[in-house]
């Protein structure tokens, strides 16, 4: 299978294996094709065509990214017939295209703006052939422009493979072919699930988050407004990308800098209330293990799926709906934080929840839903104001004329501003698992978790279903009843991949106690909010971050965050306990699987 | 209304396979039966086959002989191509829209008549031509056209 | 004084035991009847051309248990109608010949893929089926043969569009490779040939290579079945052997006055007056699917252009940008120089374009879109202007 073949690319020899793409051997050699369609994350679809070649004794030119290399094969890749086909190729697609570009919130991320300016199409060749379109802000999350789609679907691929969603598709044909939804319904009426992996991947400005930065500044600029912020742990490793850092750069301390700059009253950290979160979901854990192994009691169902992405709620909600029972009833680390900042952080500062304006920094478009969510009021209030995804944030960071990476580092605000190595790591997959067995293996067993440096590494890492199991012997007196049970626990991350695994559970194929399920592929680091592009390379970086970022803290543990200890005594009592559940606890809703 | 159409749905599923092979015999069962595909058959059929909505919808809407827009019982397509639109099927349009008052792309009120252009039919040399249903009808003159659907308003 | 078409009497020849013909085969053996189809020259007869028996070759020698065998009746191509003709008078031929391509390659299930405007055919050959299935099991052959109809789309007569199509999706042509012969319907090895060629290979297995051989030239072999349409002294479908050049078509088919023949549909080469006598029909010359549409004087070459332009706009299937784009800027381009919104020189731009088309397009259609297109342009400029 693996046969090596002899190729030429301009001249150059070069070996490589037998079904590598030309796209692929050439960047191997260094010699850059341009490509649209292409997305290293999804199947080829060769429809663009700007990535088009010579090859020897083919009077047609070929698709690089769509064409295996095959023995003796001869490639050009820069001729006269080639760049006039490419330059045309630009052209079409302008002439299709909103050129709205000072106006986009994608300009600085536009692979077709890109292309064109590298192949100074500045002369209209062709009729301008624009529709006249409407954009789509149905939904809360995300924002559908279909005059500035240049069809190359990657997006329908995305929703497709990655997501296993199938939300959009391509219809109609010819001059009227076009990205849509079920009979063209407006985003927020389909079973789209928010998580904005299209977005990442859209090559123009045809996706684009909806954004909020409006109301933030008008909250910020009003005296009356005390307006919070907290940030997400995927955000800090991935921000620094939109200033020109390498992707893996950390920008923890001056991204709390620049939020104080612009001007909110007080910056916190989600990070904390993923500890939070770990408390309450840990304990529900244990509380279920003890009701099903002890009690036998049949309305408790196993495996508990965890409950921190919005995107994958959704995703139950629509999908597998008769799987509910299973989801965490934990409301996720954004919604514990908003409802606790307009009860808790409001009593404790005197400041009236009213003039309270909570804002929220993620890597993640579902987290816009989330917070609209009308179960999300249980202050009284909508528990989370606004939600700005990283990209967002660095938008912001520019208006404000902030120079961020001059900035000294500063630390998050009490309260809700401390967190341990656990909540960190929630911005990777497998971080949840990690941060829960951290915990909870110790309150079973009264011992650190057997791994060295704490490190899981059965749960890291970037396979799309993990699984892990773990020996529950000398248990204390009140967790007695687990000792000798083998815990056994899986995670998945996109959710094509939950898709797979959640079948498998309903088959009977596998069983678990315990499953983290993530949205986004590589966890919330590769969100749908994050700064574009993305791939594998990127992900990698930024969850190496992540757990640098984890190592780095004096605290590891959930159950050591002193802040979230100094909550449970202040204000909620215990974990799952009655105010716990009337704040931090929520319901899901079955909706449409089709 | 909605249990009828499940049950019918389920009925062609049970006929052809639920595998997405069965999409286009299926999707072309319920246009014999409501004349387009109306939404409640597109979901129905979509979880008939396990597949999403969108993916019934983007594949219906490729096909020109799949409407997904309410159509008339008897839907005439005349052809547009070159030899039939030198052989003067504008006179056929004018004599049917004359006929029936409907132009290329409507609808009649009664519901009865959809009338469409359509591409070559494969009858060239017997132009101009058309179809109604399943139906084709050549070498049309304005008078023929009369003929036929003045058949067609009885059925 | 033109000389007289060599026409052909072998595709509707009606007195032919088809059963005696297979077993005829069975009795030679497989090996041996593909050497037979390669050596008669036999090339696909939808318009690409390529070799029968190498096609059928690759599928026999491929170990998949299973196979697929598909008859391609999606035509769709303007002017053509000669698949339809075939499957209204000579359809147990069709049958029979993906009978016999089933039995050399060990295909087991089959189907005619057909266009929803020949749905009125279904009842005559669902019969004709019924008869055939029983007929092959006498001979110990299992092969079971299915109807399926189309739903509108002209580029499901590309091959790879069309298993997609059969698969319950959207008809749009996938990468090359992976070809059908390796890797077709349902993924498993699949021939997939035009009706007319099914003929030809039962006509190939009565009458030898040989015999076959004799037709047409040494580039296009045998004979073609031809829709003929337009300004004509006689319209409908012939049989003539390839091999003839534009003007002797002409001199039995034209109106006395033809101005042009559109040769092998709206994705062929128009042939001005000029060059009826030095154009072959066939691969050596204007490749055919077998359509012949006769112009003559009184026809508007602008219309006639204009007219494939809307075709093609509607019928691409809007997946690559070339031709989904392109097909839109040749319409509105010509449209645009008729009303002098653009200079005449713009024709020279859509010509590049038409180029960029043919070059890179991801399938069959639009690398052909340019056809008409260029040699209408280039030979009929001052009408396409003026």
């Amino acid at each position: 299978m693996n046969n090596i073949v002899n190729i030429v690319i301009n001249d150059t020899p070069l070996q490589v294996a037998e079904g590598t793409s030309i796209l692929h051997a050439a960047k191997m050699m260094n010699v850059h094709i341009p490509t649209l369609c292409h997305h290293e994350d999804l199947c080829v679809a060769g429809n663009c065509r700007i990535c088009v070649v010579e090859v020897e004794n083919d009077p047609n030119l070929v698709a690089a990214c769509a064409t295996p290399v095959r023995e003796n094969m001869h490639i050009l890749t820069n001729t006269s017939k080639i760049r006039t086909a490419r330059k045309h190729i630009l052209e079409l697609l302008l002439t299709e295209h909103n050129i709205n570009c000072i106006k986009c919130s994608h300009s600085n991320s536009c692979e077709l703006q890109h292309l064109a300016l590298e192949y100074r199409s500045d002369e209209e060749i062709f009729i301008d052939l624009r529709k006249p379109s409407r954009t789509d802000v149905s939904s809360y999350a995300i924002q559908k422009d279909d005059s500035k789609c240049i069809r190359c679907t990657r997006c329908v691929r995305t929703c497709a493979q990655l997501q296993g969603v199938n939300a959009l598709t391509m219809a109609n044909k010819g001059n009227l072919a076009k990205m849509s939804t079920f009979k063209e319904k407006p985003m927020a009426e389909v079973v789209c699930t928010n998580c904005g992996q299209c977005i990442n991947r859209c090559p123009t400005g045809a996706l684009t988050e909806r954004t909020y930065i409006e109301d933030v500044w008008n909250a910020i600029y009003n005296p009356k407004k005390h307006v919070i912020v907290q940030t997400a742990p995927a955000v800090r490793v991935a921000l620094g990308e939109r200033f020109g850092l390498k992707s893996g750069h950390r920008v923890t301390g001056k991204m709390v800098a620049a939020l104080r700059a612009m001007g909110f009253d007080s910056v916190l950290d989600t990070d904390w209330s993923a500890d939070l979160t770990i408390m309450e979901e840990g304990t529900e854990l244990l509380s279920r293990l003890k009701k099903v192994l002890v009690d036998g009691n049949t309305s408790t169902v196993l495996p508990m799926f965890t409950s921190c992405s919005p995107g994958w709620i959704k995703f139950v909600e629509h999908i597998f709906p008769e799987m509910i029972p299973n989801l965490s009833t934990c409301k996720s680390p954004q919604q514990m934080f908003g409802v606790l900042a307009k009860t808790y952080y409001a009593k404790k500062k005197e400041i009236d929840p009213a003039n309270i304006v909570s804002v929220s920094i993620m890597p993640c478009t579902a987290k816009k839903y989330e917070a609209n969510r009308s179960e999300m009021r249980d202050s009284g209030f909508q528990d989370v104001d606004y939600v700005l995804t990283t990209r967002e944030l660095a938008s912001m960071i520019q208006q404000s004329g902030i120079n961020v990476l001059t900035l000294k580092n500063e630390t998050y605000d009490s309260v809700m501003g401390e967190s341990s190595g656990a909540g960190v790591i929630f911005g990777a997959t497998g971080g949840v698992m990690e941060a829960a067995i951290r915990t909870a293996y110790e309150l079973v067993t009264g011992r650190e978790v057997p791994f060295d440096e704490l490190r899981i590494t059965p749960v890291r890492g970037f396979d799309g279903i993990k699984e892990a199991s773990l020996l529950l012997e000398n248990t204390t007196e009140e967790y007695r009843f687990l000792e000798g049970v083998e815990l056994k626990v899986a995670v998945a991350h996109g959710l094509a991949n939950a898709r797979n695994l959640v079948q498998a559970i309903k088959d009977g194929l596998v069983s678990y106690h315990f499953v983290e399920v993530m949205a986004c592929p590589g966890g919330c680091l590769g969100g749908g909010g994050q700064p574009i592009p993305t791939n594998i390379d990127i992900r990698a970086k930024r969850m190496d971050a992540i757990y640098k970022e984890d190592e780095k803290m004096s605290y590891r543990k959930s159950h050591e965050n002193q802040e979230v200890l100094t909550l449970y005594e202040e204000f909620l009592g215990k974990p799952n306990g009655e105010l716990s559940h009337k704040l931090l606890h929520t319901y899901y809703t079955e909706r449409n699987r089709y | 209304m909605i249990s009828n159409n499940e049950e019918f749905i389920s009925q062609l599923a049970d006929k052809y396979g639920r595998n997405r092979e069965s999409l286009l015999p299926m999707l072309q069962e319920v246009m014999d039966q409501f004349y387009y595909l109306n939404e409640d058959c597109m979901i129905t059929i979509a979880k008939e086959l396990d597949i999403s909505t969108a993916d019934v919808y983007g594949t219906a809407s490729f096909y020109s002989f799949l409407d997904t827009n309410e159509q008339g019982k008897h839907v005439i397509r005349v052809c547009q191509t070159i030899i039939c639109d030198m052989k003067r099927k504008e006179d056929i349009i004018d004599a049917i829209t004359e006929l029936i008052g409907i132009k290329p792309g409507e609808t009649t009120h009664d519901g009865k008549f959809s009338l469409h252009y359509t591409n070559c039919l494969g009858a060239c040399h017997k132009g101009p031509a058309m179809l109604i249903n399943d139906e084709p009808y050549t070498e049309l003159t304005p008078e023929k056209v009369k003929d036929i659907l003045v058949s067609y308003m009885k059925k | 004084m033109a000389t007289e078409l060599k026409r052909t009497e072998l595709i509707f020849r009606e007195d032919i035991d088809h059963s005696a013909l297979i077993r005829k085969i069975m009795k030679m053996g497989k090996d041996s009847f593909i050497t037979e189809l390669i050596e008669s020259g036999l090339k696909g007869r939808g318009g690409a051309g390529f070799p029968t028996g190498l096609k059928w070759k690759i599928v026999k020698e491929d170990p998949n248990p299973v196979k697929y065998i598909i008859c391609n009746a999606d035509e769709g191509e303007p002017g053509t109608f000669k698949d339809k003709e075939i499957l209204e008078k000579a359809s147990e031929k069709v049958i029979w010949g993906m009978a016999l391509a089933a039995y050399i390659t060990g295909a087991k299930e089959g189907y005619i893929y057909i266009r929803a405007e020949y749905k009125y055919l279904s009842t005559k050959l669902k019969i004709a089926i019924d008869r055939m299935e029983s007929h092959i099991r006498t001979l110990g052959i299992n092969f079971k043969l299915g109807l399926i109809f189309g739903a509108g789309a002209y580029i499901c007569g590309e091959e790879t569009a069309l298993i997609q199509s059969m698969e319950g999706r959207r008809g749009e042509p996938t990468n090359k490779p992976p070809y059908p012969v390796n890797k077709g319907y349902l993924d498993r090895p699949t021939v997939v040939n035009n009706v007319e060629t099914f003929v030809n290979a039962m006509i190939i297995a009565d009458i030898g290579a040989e015999e076959y051989r004799k037709l047409g030239t040494k580039a296009s072999q045998g004979s073609k079945l031809f829709s003929i349409s337009g300004d004509c002294s006689k319209e409908g479908v012939f049989e003539l052997e390839m091999g003839m050049t534009v003007q002797q078509f002409v001199d039995e088919f034209g109106d006395g006055d033809t101005k042009a023949v559109q040769v092998g549909g709206a994705s062929g080469f128009c042939v001005p007056r000029k060059e009826f006598k030095n154009t072959i029909i066939g691969f050596e010359g204007v490749p055919t699917g077998g359509s012949m549409k006769v112009f003559n004087s009184s026809r508007s070459m602008y219309n006639i252009l204009e007219n494939y332009l809307i075709f093609f706009e509607e019928e691409s299937c809007g997946q690559c940008t070339p031709c989904r784009v392109g097909t839109q800027q040749l319409l509105h381009g010509i449209r645009a120089v008729k009303r002098k919104e653009k200079p005449k020189i713009y024709l020279d731009e859509l010509l590049r374009l038409a180029y960029t088309m043919k070059y890179a397009s991801k399938c069959g259609l639009g690398r052909s879109v340019g056809n008409a297109f260029r040699s209408i342009i280039e030979n009929f400029r001052e009408e396409i202007v003026y």
